[in-house]
């Protein structure tokens, strides 16, 4: 049976772990090829989880080829412009076509708001806000050369909803809701489709660290995910205290797939009912 | 293998349209079917509504897929009938899994007896929700493994496209109302793994829109101009496109997605 992204190629970055590898395997589950990207790097204002290397992109490379799908993958910086049109450039050259953006690569940092420094602030804003824009500037022009496509830019529940310590990530992601309706408006006539996604906490490295729970479990000296548990579950609707990555990967995959044909300007929570409680 | 391999869905407004292609397509996905439409005319609405046999055309492309369907008359304005009909269902499928509250009414440039055509269209797409929610939340909870429902709401449930006719106002009034259910719902059964999710549709391909009365007020009310005119290229969504976004809410592939309003509008929302 065909997959229901069958023959298409995928652009995705924050490709090395977590839920860009989610997103690369599950698409190529369902078979698509795809172009990966990641820093697989440091960022200096970003301290409380270790960075993604070279090891995990490699890992996902991998992965995705043990599906038998093709991939190629590249280290690129979602705030280096032009090294992700090479990047792209590059896996349109190998893989023939582009049909869908995956704008997933984001980091996550906590701080109260008066103690947010300059660098911060702007490493924040240039990563999770212009790196979402300029992996939509490197994939427009091939989607359009398709003759049509789909974007799916991830946000936040914080793209929807204001929550402490976290002004900087909770502006760049609430920026990726403006950027995808303008694009949804500019670009419909050329049938390219461009939605966000909206995890609630997604079991991952980016809050599966002392920090983190810690946020969730203040009065805890030694915070852990046992003790952070009951506090991230009364945050959702449901009774789970957060999600899998292959979660936010169903989502993904429905509005890339044509079942999602008509779907456009959407902002998708995939939240437990967060946003809602 | 399906993705709803052994569900049973209740369906409210199966009898054709967006309700049938629901029924039809969720069979496709393995589930069996509880079906009630009204088939019957309310003297508000301009155009004709589903008849008996319109319901017995859906119960053949459902028993056409060998999935098992119990269809039976039901107004939605009657909680009692959508309380039978439901146990009825579950009495012969075995259990509940899905509802979708899909009737609806759109008397449109029905202008005769605005206050009736008001009322009508409020009981209809907004009491009759909550009666569906009603007759059927219950059983859920009782059998106590999670459930998904979705409500059919609509653009007009995110923007105030009712024009100055009675029953566009009402239209719109009742599909902002479903949401605000939706959201009470999504939190009062949430910690019962129950979720609730509305989808908002553009101007879909069914008997509801396409038919004189619907096109001669979108034509001539100056105040609903562009109310179906979407931002992608398209005029009209067909039924399946609403059933296939309902489909993945309800499968476990959208487990944790509860409590949103999710457009399948070709961007009209976004405009």
């Amino acid at each position: 049976m065909a997959g229901r992204v069958q023959g298409k190629v995928a652009f995705i970055t924050g490709a090395a772990r977590g839920q860009g590898r989610s997103h690369a395997l599950r698409l190529a589950e369902e078979g698509a090829d795809v172009i990966a990207v990641d820093l697989c790097g440091p960022i200096p204002t970003i301290e409380m989880y270790p960075p993604a290397t070279e090891e995990d992109l490699a890992e996902t490379v991998r992965q995705v080829e043990a599906l038998d799908r093709r991939i190629v993958a590249t280290k690129a910086d979602v705030r280096d412009r032009g090294a992700l049109e090479a990047a792209v450039a590059e896996g349109v050259a190998q893989l023939g076509r582009l049909d869908i953006v995956l704008a997933n690569a984001g980091v996550f940092e906590i701080q109260p708001a008066l103690e947010v420094g300059d660098d911060a602030w702007r490493e924040m804003i240039d990563i999770n806000l212009t790196g979402v824009w300029n992996t939509c500037r490197a994939g427009l022009p091939h989607l359009i050369e398709a003759g049509g496509g789909s974007i799916v830019l991830t946000s936040s529940t914080a793209g929807l909803k204001g929550t402490p310590n976290t002004v900087h990530y909770t502006a760049a992601k609430h920026g990726v809701v403006g950027i995808m309706r303008t694009l949804a408006n500019e670009f419909a006539a050329q049938s390219i489709r461009v939605n966000s996604v909206h995890p609630t906490g997604v079991d991952t490295q980016m809050i599966m660290n002392p920090k983190t729970w810690g946020l969730f479990d203040p009065e805890n000296p030694n915070p852990t995910r046992e003790g952070a548990e009951p506090i991230f579950r009364s945050t959702n609707a449901l009774p789970v205290p957060w999600v899998e990555p292959r979660d936010i990967s169903n989502a993904v995959l429905f509005l890339v797939s044509d079942e999602a044909r008509y779907i456009t300007g959407v902002t998708l929570p995939v939240d437990a009912g967060y946003t809602v409680k | 293998m399906g993705k709803l391999e052994g569900k049973v869905a209740f369906i409210t407004g199966a009898a054709r349209g967006q309700g049938r292609s629901h029924a039809v397509r969720l069979a496709q996905e393995g589930a069996d079917i509880v079906a009630v439409d009204i088939c019957a005319q309310i003297d508000s609405v301009p155009y004709p509504m589903a008849t008996p046999e319109d319901l017995e055309q859906t119960v053949r492309e459902v028993e056409a897929l060998d999935r098992r369907i119990v269809a039976s008359r039901a107004d939605v304005r009657d909680l009692g009938a959508l309380e039978r009909a439901v146990a009825d269902g579950v009495a012969q499928l075995g259990r509940l899994d899905i509802v979708l509250a899909n009737a609806g009414i759109a008397p449109m440039g029905a202008d005769d007896d605005p206050a009736r055509a008001f009322a009508d269209v409020v009981d209809v797409n907004l009491t009759g929700v909550w009666n569906t929610l009603r007759a059927t939340a219950p059983v859920l909870v009782e059998q106590g493994d999670g459930g998904a429902i979705v409500i059919t709401s609509s653009t007009a449930g995110l923007k105030g496209i009712g024009g100055d006719s009675p029953g566009g106002q009402g239209y719109t009034a009742a599909k902002h109302g479903v949401v605000g259910l939706m959201r009470s719902y999504a939190m009062t059964l949430g910690p019962q793994g129950i979720r609730v999710n509305t989808v908002h549709p553009t101007g879909v391909n069914t008997p509801m829109v396409v038919n004189d009365f619907m096109q001669k007020w979108l034509a001539e009310d100056p105040t609903v101009a562009g109310a179906m005119t979407n931002l992608m290229p398209v005029e009209m969504l067909e039924a399946v496109d609403i059933s296939n976004a309902i489909v993945w809410l309800v499968s476990d592939d959208a487990r944790y997605v509860t409590g949103v309003t999710l457009p399948v509008d070709a961007g009209f929302t976004a405009k």
